[in-house]
């Protein structure tokens, strides 16, 4: 395999070009967040999405860059059973040492370039887990504790697990170590982002609770429809040019990927999003007898979710049947969480992004074409997928949970009553248009 | 029952280290394996179960 930060001009600069796109995933999520929510909290889900990217930035600046590293740099190494373990990341912090100003005026060295890019990747990644817990806690989290929430989560919880699977960790490293294929392979973060947003998403809504008036007295949930159906399906468009970019960018530079796997990466993203979507449409109009605009969104994004793990790695038809089987998930967890569990997930966070990316982990261990002699990468996706639910949802829950003790998550009765809007912002985000009463009123 | 299901969670995961840790590559290994992860999808329920409100009457 060819060693990350070795990359040629060619990958470089395709690289570039990779991660200046992927921020418009970002952008998709932030979109779909807002739409699905209610019109009073429309401005309060855009900021507080800028506020996740600006925090995320600041945070990955300090340290969780440095907590992530990258394979071959500085990190932590303890010894188990005779096998090196590497476990956190030794950087230095404030991105020192990033660049090499040495021949100043002659321009930085071709070298310093992929860093470079890993630190700008190491921000977009971490914003965009960062955006996932938004739609989650939507109509009732408030900015302060979203801001605090973030800055946990770019600083210890994502750059923890990045390193393990991105920086040489030891889960990259369970091929080396103990003959498990490739050792854990994520190309475009389907676990780093997708599944640590996604069981963040799941520890703030179980800690704030279902809004006011989801449930009835019996249990029973209300349907609260998102607001602005266009926004969140444009919002589904967009995140799709950027998870191109986040999968490829990915895949060129944590797995080392030959430049000619970029357009097997666009094309797998790109079926099993379609796959999903139309698997989900097809189910809500032979249940409901209509297609389900934001079920259907849910999908999609269920679809890109799960291909990113495996996007360089699976054959086509493979990716279309990953992405048709993910959005089979998508409908079932929306509904066990829903009915079942009473977990108000107003933007399918959970369903989408943690089950898509637990699903798309798998994946790449069932159907993963990887070079002859390599058995054993269904484990050491298994041993991936075991670290998530085993350690990152008890660590971001009682990250969290630690938080909610210190400062409340979830905003007032009164401020949930009059919309996060007015609350916290002083102003709506379409003060021209009359608000239906009803709305208020529930 | 919270509680338990975190430390479900987590004695999951504890497993799969000491299965690295401690076993040969092949067949036990994936063993372990599954039954760490069955061990922790026992934890999930408990801790999905103990966020049920008890009277969701919140309207």
């Amino acid at each position: 395999m060819q060693t990350p930060f070795q990359l040629s001009e060619i990958q470089l600069a395709l690289c570039l070009v990779f991660v200046l796109l992927a921020p418009l995933a970002g952008a998709g999520v932030a979109l779909i967040n807002a739409g699905l929510g209610r019109s009073r909290n429309a401005a309060h889900a855009m900021v507080a999405a800028l506020c996740v990217i600006a925090i995320a930035t600041c945070v990955c600046f300090l340290c969780g860059r440095a907590f992530q590293g990258y394979p071959g740099g500085p990190a932590h190494v303890i010894a188990i059973a005779g096998k090196p373990w590497n476990w956190l990341g030794n950087d230095a912090w404030f991105f020192r040492g990033l660049v090499s100003f040495a021949g100043s005026g002659t321009g930085i060295p071709l070298r310093d370039a992929p860093p470079v890019l890993a630190a700008c990747f190491a921000i977009v990644c971490s914003g965009l887990a960062g955006l996932i817990p938004l739609g989650s806690g939507a109509d009732r989290w408030r900015l302060a504790a979203i801001c605090s929430s973030t800055a946990l989560l770019a600083g210890i919880t994502f750059p923890l697990f990045a390193h393990w699977c991105w920086g040489g960790g030891w889960l990259a490293q369970l091929g080396v170590n103990y003959g498990m294929g490739r050792g854990y392979l994520d190309a475009g973060g389907a676990g780093p982002i997708h599944a640590v947003g996604g069981l963040t998403a799941l520890a703030i809504t179980w800690i704030v609770g279902p809004r006011r008036g989801k449930y009835s007295h019996d249990g029973m949930p209300m349907a609260i429809p998102g607001h602005d159906a266009v926004v969140v399906l444009f919002g589904c468009l967009l995140a799709f040019v950027g998870w191109v970019g986040l999968n490829a960018a990915g895949a060129l530079l944590f797995v080392g990927v030959e430049p000619g796997r970029v357009a097997l990466i666009g094309l797998n993203t790109l079926l099993g999003a379609a796959a999903a979507a139309l698997v989900v449409a097809l189910i809500t109009r032979v249940r409901f007898g209509k297609p389900d605009a934001s079920l259907t969104a849910n999908g999609w994004m269920s679809g890109l979710v799960a291909g990113s793990a495996g996007c360089a790695f699976l054959p086509p038809a493979a990716a279309f049947l990953v992405g048709l089987l993910a959005g089979v998930l998508v409908t079932l967890a929306v509904e066990l969480l829903e009915l079942r569990l009473s977990v108000d997930d107003p933007g399918g966070a959970i369903s989408a992004h943690a089950v898509g990316g637990l699903w798309g982990v798998l994946a790449v261990g069932l159907f993963g074409r990887l070079e002859a002699g390599t058995p054993g990468q269904l484990l050491a996706q298994g041993v991936g997928l075991a670290t998530l639910g085993g350690f990152i949802l008890p660590l971001t829950y009682g990250l969290n949970y630690l938080l909610n003790r210190a400062t409340p998550l979830r905003v007032s009765q009164e401020g949930e009553h009059q919309g996060m809007d007015l609350h916290e912002l002083g102003a709506g985000a379409y003060p021209e248009f009359v608000t239906h009463t009803e709305e208020f009123m529930r | 029952m919270k509680i338990t299901g975190f430390l479900l969670l987590v004695a999951g995961w504890a497993l799969v280290l000491a299965d690295l840790a401690l076993l040969r590559p092949a067949g036990p290994r994936g063993l372990f394996l599954l039954a760490a992860i069955a061990v922790e999808v026992l934890g999930l329920v408990l801790v999905a179960l103990s966020h049920r409100p008890a009277s969701p009457n919140r309207s």
